[in-house]
């Protein structure tokens, strides 16, 4: 029993690091434009889908792939903020922006299925059945390549936040809007490229999840984006440290409560997603008790 | 005679800056009572913890006898403190009518049935009446983010005035506003007053609150400099160096 | 409300005489219209219209928008099928279940309101979310709800060739009521103290409007309406099943009704399910690969929000106001510099 509890606990902090991934997008989404981007759980399905479609029809590596796959979800992401939420203005904007989100979340969703159809499909490497043999344990080779790769990403966007002209535009941005507009930041092209990062790592986050998943169709977009919701509500809306922690934090505790029982195992994500809602709305991280607006 | 209004020893901080140190201020019945100071003397801020936007740190404030320290905005509305802010607050998607009934709402006797149509004949005669007095009653039947600046601030001030408060405290009522507008606006206030209405006016025109109010208070870095008449306070100098500042303050930084 | 006092009444009294005409037409429908496949849209068209009128109750007045009413919806559903099997209920008697069916969402809308309406605008639309998930979930995983199975309803024990009839008077019955209670609300002192909320809920309260029991009485009501319609719909299809009783295009397709007819309006919700809900039955019927429904829906809500952000309604009423005042020759008035348009108050 302890060895299963210390291999769900390596297996909830090496899935966490690729949720926390995801994780991170969306919270800097809301961190720089104040919205919600409601469909980056299929955007993740969609980034599978299209390592799917690298893997099976052209044959190109899964880690490989990410280098059209990345830049591909940046220009979708982009294409969306700039198509559908940069237009929206008036008092609404914040709850417009999701619901707009939500809407081409559905459209994602039908498109997919209409070219893929219901049918379950997974990603395959010789690396995703393979594992290592460590400290006693088998972790899989995908998982710790996958974590691997989600850690030099958060730190590539820690690096891109911190230490470049362009991520002090975007903190700028996420303290207070209007100031940086004054100070003659380009809030509308920090809110694109913003956006269009925040997407670009689902395309990590979605080759991942199609590799370990053991299975996916469209219709896994729900699971993913209530998980990547509860986690970043958990954390904090905006925070980043605050996104990083819960995913691995839920990761690892939705793997625990797996040994016991796997049907009751996701429900873990519910149930702390409202026990934060009923104790501390604002979250672990966030920003000043959210108050009714 | 105690004063209607006052605020005693108000200290408030906010993170490391000091808004409001130990500051006191009075406002007499039947009064128009202006406060003025540079940006950043923390005029709002008292405003704020008048009107309990803010709690206080330290000090209290009274009306009349009783202490309202710390009491909600709601609960200060209802024992006749009325307030109107700097960014004009009105409902834009009500009709200016229904922004005036929102004001009104809780002292109608009709507060026990929720369906009961909004405002009885009684109610909106008043809310007309006072739409009428402050001249924007033609625009009663349409939506409040239809009228123009100026407009927005009548109709902010007659929903404050309609609530039949004591004492109105109003945060910039000339800020923005073109020169027939601010004569409009001081004719009111003039009339209100001489109905027995109290005022008490933030204000950075010094022609409008030095024609219109008979008591000054002068605020700078949260402390009270100055108190008096106009023509006191117009030649103070301590009052001209809060809002010109004088040379040798850098050497003497340290002792503000 | 209009400036000129006199024409108030007369457009109130006309307004009576339509909504009047309306519901006699609806109520004469199915009598002259038999093909099944059109009173079977009519029926479900119904549903959804007072599904989306009880959603305008709330989102609409409050300004908080949900996007997990599918769980009143869902609720309402399962809460007739459980009643009628363990009460082996059929034929007529299962209509009694409805006000049950009502109850039980408002009785679970109040914990789901309490948590939910403590936060801020944005957040709560991703609580609505979550509470969808969670209830999807519950419906899936639990046993008395018979699982991924779900549970069947009691066959109808009338006549096969007005079958629909029943259900289409009940649901007309539903929709007539909704309304109401959304017209009511909306000339009522509760009704001015929550469209006050949506339009500057802080303000509001330091005037002395109490937020949390005005938004959680219309979040109650908004449940009822749709715990009913849920209930509704589960006996008229025979079947409550975890995907379809709570379905993520529900939400959807409410919030594009609302939207497109004009959010917060009385009229809007009825007119944007009345001209949407038979378009996406029309195209499931005739383009069999439902993928393509979601599709449209997702399309068309994007373009209402950046195309038409009010809605037919108000925009349609503004179009005319400005029309009349074009028309009559508007003489120079006060000399203010941006004179205020004098327009129409939403209906």
């Amino acid at each position: 029993m302890g060895r299963q509890i210390y291999e769900a606990i390596a297996d909830g902090i090496l899935g966490g690091g690729v949720y926390a991934l995801m994780a991170v997008g969306l919270t800097l989404i809301f961190g720089v434009l104040d919205i919600i981007n409601i469909a980056q759980g299929i955007l993740v399905v969609l980034g599978a889908y299209l390592s799917y479609t690298l893997s099976v029809h052209l044959h190109i590596d899964l880690f490989v792939g990410l280098l059209i796959t990345v830049p591909a979800m940046f220009v979708i992401g982009v294409a969306i903020q700039w198509l559908f939420i940069r237009p929206l203005r008036g008092r609404d904007r914040a709850s417009m922006s999701l619901l707009a989100a939500y809407a081409v979340a559905l459209i994602i969703e039908g498109v997919l299925y209409r070219v893929f159809g219901p049918n379950y499909v997974v990603l395959t490497a010789s690396y995703v059945t393979s594992s290592v043999h460590l400290f006693g344990f088998y972790l899989p080779d995908i998982y710790l390549y996958g974590f691997a790769l989600a850690v030099a990403c958060v730190a590539a966007l820690y690096l891109l936040l911190y230490r470049t002209r362009f991520g002090r535009s975007v903190r700028a941005t996420m303290q207070d809007q209007t100031a940086a507009r004054l100070i003659g930041i380009d809030v509308n092209r920090v809110a694109a490229v913003t956006f269009g990062i925040g997407v670009a790592v689902t395309a990590v986050g979605g080759m991942m999840f199609g590799a370990t998943s053991g299975g996916f169709n469209p219709n896994s977009g729900y699971d993913l984006i209530s998980r990547l919701l509860a986690i970043i509500i958990l954390g904090g809306l905006g925070s980043i440290g605050g996104a990083l922690a819960a995913a691995v934090f839920m990761t690892t505790a939705e793997a625990l409560v797996d040994i016991w029982s796997p049907d009751w195992a996701v429900v873990v994500f519910y149930v702390a997603l409202v026990l934060v809602l009923v104790i501390r709305p604002s979250g672990l991280f966030g920003r000043a008790p959210a108050r009714a607006q | 005679m105690t004063a209607l209004l006052r605020a005693e020893g108000v200290t408030k901080a906010f993170g490391g800056v000091q808004a409001l140190q130990d500051c006191t201020v009075e406002v007499e019945q039947g009064t128009i009572a202006g406060l003025i100071g540079p940006n950043g003397s923390g005029k709002t801020t008292l405003f704020n913890i008048m009107t309990g936007y803010e709690r206080v740190d330290a000090g209290d404030v009274y009306l009349g006898h009783r202490k309202i320290t710390n009491q909600r905005p709601q609960r200060v509305f209802a024992l006749g403190i009325g307030r109107t802010f700097q960014l004009t607050r009105i409902f834009p998607r009500l009709t200016v009518l229904e922004n005036m009934l929102i004001a009104t709402q809780h002292r109608s006797g009709r507060a026990r049935n929720p369906l009961a149509r909004a405002g009885g004949r009684a109610e909106r005669q008043r809310a007309l009446g006072m739409l009428e007095f402050t001249g924007i009653a033609g625009h009663a039947g349409a939506l409040a983010d239809t009228l123009s600046y100026g407009q927005r601030k009548l109709l902010e001030l007659s929903y404050v005035l309609v609530a039949d408060p004591a004492i109105v405290l109003l945060d910039e009522p000339a800020g923005g506003v073109n020169p027939s507008l601010i004569q409009h606006l001081a004719g009111r206030i003039r009339e209100l007053n001489a109905a027995g209405t109290t005022f008490l006016i933030v204000e950075h025109n010094m022609d409008f609150v030095m024609g219109l109010c008979g008591h000054v208070t002068v605020l700078d870095y949260g402390t009270v400099v100055a108190a008096g008449p106009p023509g006191i306070i117009r030649s103070d100098p301590k009052v001209l160096d809060a809002y010109l500042g004088v040379a040798e303050e850098d050497d003497d930084a340290g002792a503000r | 409300m209009t400036t000129r006092p006199g024409n108030g009444a007369i457009q109130r009294g006309g307004g009576t005489l339509a909504a009047l005409a309306v519901v006699a037409v609806l109520a004469v429908f199915p009598l002259a219209v038999t093909n099944a496949t059109v009173t079977t849209i009519a029926v479900d068209t119904l549903v959804f219209a007072a599904a989306a009128v009880a959603w305008n109750i709330f989102s609409g007045y409050s300004g908080y928008i949900s996007l997990g009413h599918a769980v009143f919806f869902g609720t309402g559903a399962y809460t007739v099928g459980i009643a009628a099997r363990a009460w082996h209920l059929d034929g007529d008697t299962v209509f009694a279940l409805l006000p049950l069916a009502g109850g039980v969402a408002a009785a679970l809308s109040v914990p789901l309101g309490l948590i939910a309406l403590r936060v801020r605008r944005h957040t709560f639309v991703v609580i609505t979310i979550a509470f969808f998930f969670i209830a999807q979930l519950a419906a899936t995983n639990l046993s008395w709800t018979g699982g991924s199975s779900g549970i069947l309803a009691p066959s109808p024990n009338w006549d096969a060739t007005t079958f629909n009839d029943p259900f289409y008077y009940v649901g007309l019955a539903l929709l007539v009521a909704a309304t109401a209670a959304s017209w009511l609300i909306r000339g009522s002192r509760f009704g001015l103290q929550l469209r006050a909320i949506r339009d500057d809920e802080d303000r509001a309260a330091g005037l002395g409007v109490r937020p949390m029991p005005v938004k959680l009485a219309a979040f109650v009501i908004s449940a009822i309406v749709t715990g009913m319609a849920g209930g509704l719909w589960f006996y008229f299809i025979g079947q409550a099943i975890p995907q379809f009783a709570f379905d993520p295009l529900f939400d959807l397709s409410v919030v594009v009704m609302a939207f497109f007819g004009g959010l917060g309006t009385l009229s809007g919700p009825l007119l944007g399910a009345l001209i949407i809900e038979p378009a996406q039955q029309w195209l499931t019927l005739h383009y069999t690969n439902e993928y393509l429904s979601e599709i449209l829906l997702g399309a068309l809500f994007l373009a209402v929000i950046l195309g038409l952000p009010r809605g037919v309604i108000p925009t349609a009423a503004e179009k005319i106001a400005a029309l009349r005042a074009r028309r009559r020759s508007v003489p120079a008035r006060e000399a203010v510099p941006q004179a205020g348009r004098a327009g129409q108050a939403a209906p």
